[in-house]
């Protein structure tokens, strides 16, 4: 707990929150549940997924759903060798952005994978989903390799 | 509308853990640098008072109140804080002087990163529905969009090397800098991933520090008679939150406020940018329209050393120096706030 | 049609190393030694407990060290009759601004040992200390404060008391 010269101890600092999600978050996150990507048809004609409440370009709601499919491809990616304590994923893993066929903006999540040199942009990836679903962006809970797509 | 002068700065040295001092601790110091440096006593003798901090970095609630304590706020004084680097608290000033309603500002930023994880805690900066319950963190997020730029050729590894050699290079001449030195491109390219394709050395440190400023109306200056520089344009942008729905390899906000101010008007001496990873300088020079003319970061930017909440305020604070001093006519400083370089601010300082 | 989802829980738990600050550090390893202490301002001669290391009313840094009576006078209290979730102590209890002898400003701690109904501004109380072994690094070291026999305090002059109390 001391040193020679400083007084100092480890904490956590916790925040309970619950957050109401509104109309688009809502029904994003309940469609994710059952394991359906759903996304928002934008002013512009792009299809944004997760879903702005919002249109970027011109502040109007947004309420045109597009279904989409669970796969998609790798725009970019880093790999984590060390997780963070924080991170969805406990070893190795990469961050992607993945555009989802139907989609015409990427998406951030995590990817399970075997290696760094397993990854790369281009690649196929689905989603996979927790057993137990409970209403958050983690319910899908990561994305894999879609096999024979291994570079 | 009224002229702005800076007349003070002061900015402590970045350190990796600030150790024992509190926050009032680490403003003290900066705080009466920059009184020393016009001849007043205490926060009474400016008309406005504005800082820049983060209580999540150090995970003391209300620290920022608690920061008050370090100014001498008896009687009160006209006060304000942003939840923002203090380049914002810096805005906020300029603004409060060229409407009349001030005539000087004492702006101040601090941060003490040291006792959480900097960038675990700023991953809660993004939306709370989709990307923060992901505890995507900074130094992933900006290897995402340093993947982009190097896949698009736009840039290369060996330029991001270089881009950390000449901040250790110029930060020797920096005492307050946290890393300086003279690595070859050579060794920092073998350097290990990190968070692949970054490399430690393209991350700024985490550091613990405080920076402050005084500005005033010229006529101020004058009456304190203190060598000042003119703050002739400072403007910001900001863009959407969500990093996937703006183009990650291109600083939209940031070129859009450099042509607002007319940076390219007329010749840049000296740019200091902050940039925590290095691609990012690359992309933000390009965005202000910088070219070979201009000395970039002689500092050693925030590669050399990050005060977070503080650094962009440092940043015009470097260029003030050295015009002040002679060495440049014309500077131009950026600042940056949010989740990869989401909202970015420009300042232009100039010879009196 | 899947049903929407309202709310959604959010929790953020984050870790930090938390370090006193110098001046707070210097008060909590006297405080574990079962002393009070503040500092003093060296422009306005204010002493301040606990303290930060400034003076907020000049805006200069305190260095000098006061050791203060763990006697002192409230400047004002509250009646808490509502029960807290976590707190352990049963409601009615008595609330505090306490300035010790010696200092020129007050802090928060239990009145405890008295009628609530006697409570007042002026009253002089002391502290009740825990048992020494058990003293750590937290105000906590002092159970409560309880009355003292002494007169009153005029208003006037609460904060203004040196160290060795009423007879100073």
């Amino acid at each position: 707990m001391t040193t020679m010269d400083t007084l100092e101890k480890p904490f956590e600092l916790g925040f309970t929150y619950t957050r109401s999600t509104g109309p688009v978050i809502g029904h994003f996150l309940g469609a994710l549940a059952e394991h359906r990507i759903l996304g928002v048809r934008g002013s512009d004609g792009r299809v944004l997924v997760p879903p702005p409440e919002f249109d970027p370009v011109t502040a109007a709601p947004l309420d045109e759903w597009v279904e989409l499919a669970t796969e998609g491809v790798v725009l970019s990616w880093c790999w984590v060798a060390q997780p963070r304590a924080s991170h969805p994923l406990q070893e190795a893993f990469a961050w992607i952005m993945v555009q989802l066929d139907g989609a015409d903006v990427p998406m951030i999540h995590c990817l399970r994978a075997p290696a760094m040199s397993a990854v790369r942009s281009g690649a196929r990836v689905r989603a996979c989903w927790v057993a137990e679903p409970v209403g958050r962006i983690t319910d899908l809970c990561c994305f894999e390799l879609v096999e024979g797509d291994k570079a | 509308m009224r002229d702005i002068a800076i007349v003070a700065y002061s900015q402590s040295p970045c350190v990796a853990d600030a150790g024992a001092a509190n926050e009032v601790e680490l403003i003290m110091p900066q705080l009466q640098a920059v009184y020393a440096q016009v001849g007043i006593d205490n926060a009474q003798a400016v008309d406005f008072v504005c800082s820049g901090s983060c209580d999540y970095l150090q995970g003391a609630a209300f620290a920022f109140v608690a920061g008050v304590d370090a100014l001498g706020a008896v009687p009160p004084i006209k006060e304000s804080h942003v939840e923002m680097d203090a380049a914002w608290a810096l805005y906020e000033s300029v603004l409060k002087i060229r409407m009349g309603h001030a005539d000087s500002a004492l702006i101040y930023g601090f941060g003490k990163s040291s006792p959480g994880e900097l960038p675990t805690v700023l991953s809660q900066r993004l939306d709370p529905y989709y990307l923060a319950p992901l505890w995507l963190d900074t130094v992933s997020l900006a290897a995402l969009q340093a993947r982009l730029l190097l896949e698009q050729g736009r840039v290369s590894e060996r330029q991001m090397a270089e881009v950390v050699q000449r901040s250790r290079r110029n930060a020797r001449a920096n005492p307050l800098a946290q890393l300086a030195g003279d690595p070859s491109l050579d060794d920092l390219l073998a350097e290990e991933p990190f968070v692949a394709p970054l490399r430690r050395s393209d991350c700024a440190p985490v550091s613990d520090g405080a920076a402050a400023m005084i500005i005033a109306t010229v006529e101020q200056a004058r009456t304190w008679g203190v060598p000042y520089a003119r703050l002739t344009g400072i403007d910001h942008r900001m863009e959407n939150h969500n990093p996937c729905l703006r183009d990650l390899t291109r600083s939209t906000s940031t070129r859009q406020a450099a042509e607002a101010l007319g940076v390219s008007d007329a010749p840049v001496d000296v740019a200091e940018i902050y940039a925590p990873f290095s691609h990012q300088e690359i992309l933000l020079c390009e965005a202000l329209g910088l070219g070979q003319e201009t000395q970039v970061n002689p500092s050693g930017g925030v590669l050399a050393g990050n005060l977070m909440m503080a650094s962009g305020l440092a940043r015009v604070g470097e260029v003030f120096r050295r015009v002040v001093a002679g060495e440049a006519r014309r500077g131009v400083a950026h600042a940056t706030s949010g989740p990869c370089l989401q909202h970015n601010l420009v300042a232009i300082v100039e010879g009196a | 049609m899947s049903e929407d989802v309202a709310v959604m829980q959010a929790p953020v738990y984050l870790q930090y190393h938390f370090t006193a600050g110098r001046a707070p550090t210097r008060f909590l390893r006297r405080l574990k030694e079962g002393v009070l202490s503040g500092q003093r301002c060296p422009r306005c001669s204010q002493v301040y407990i606990p303290p930060r290391g400034s003076c907020p009313a000049c805006g200069v840094a305190t260095e000098e060290e006061v050791i203060l009576s763990d006697k002192g006078t409230v400047q004002s209290f509250t009646i808490v009759h509502i029960p807290i979730p976590g707190n352990p102590i049963d409601p009615p209890y008595v609330v505090a601004n306490i300035v010790p002898d010696g200092a020129n400003i007050s802090f928060i701690h239990l009145l405890s040992e008295c009628d609530n109904r006697e409570v007042r501004i002026g009253q002089r109380v002391e502290a009740v200390w825990r048992p020494r072994e058990e003293w750590t690094w937290a105000m906590e070291n002092i159970l409560y404060f309880r009355p003292l026999d002494e007169p009153d305090v005029a208003v006037e002059r609460i904060g203004t008391l040196p160290v060795t109390g009423l007879e100073g």
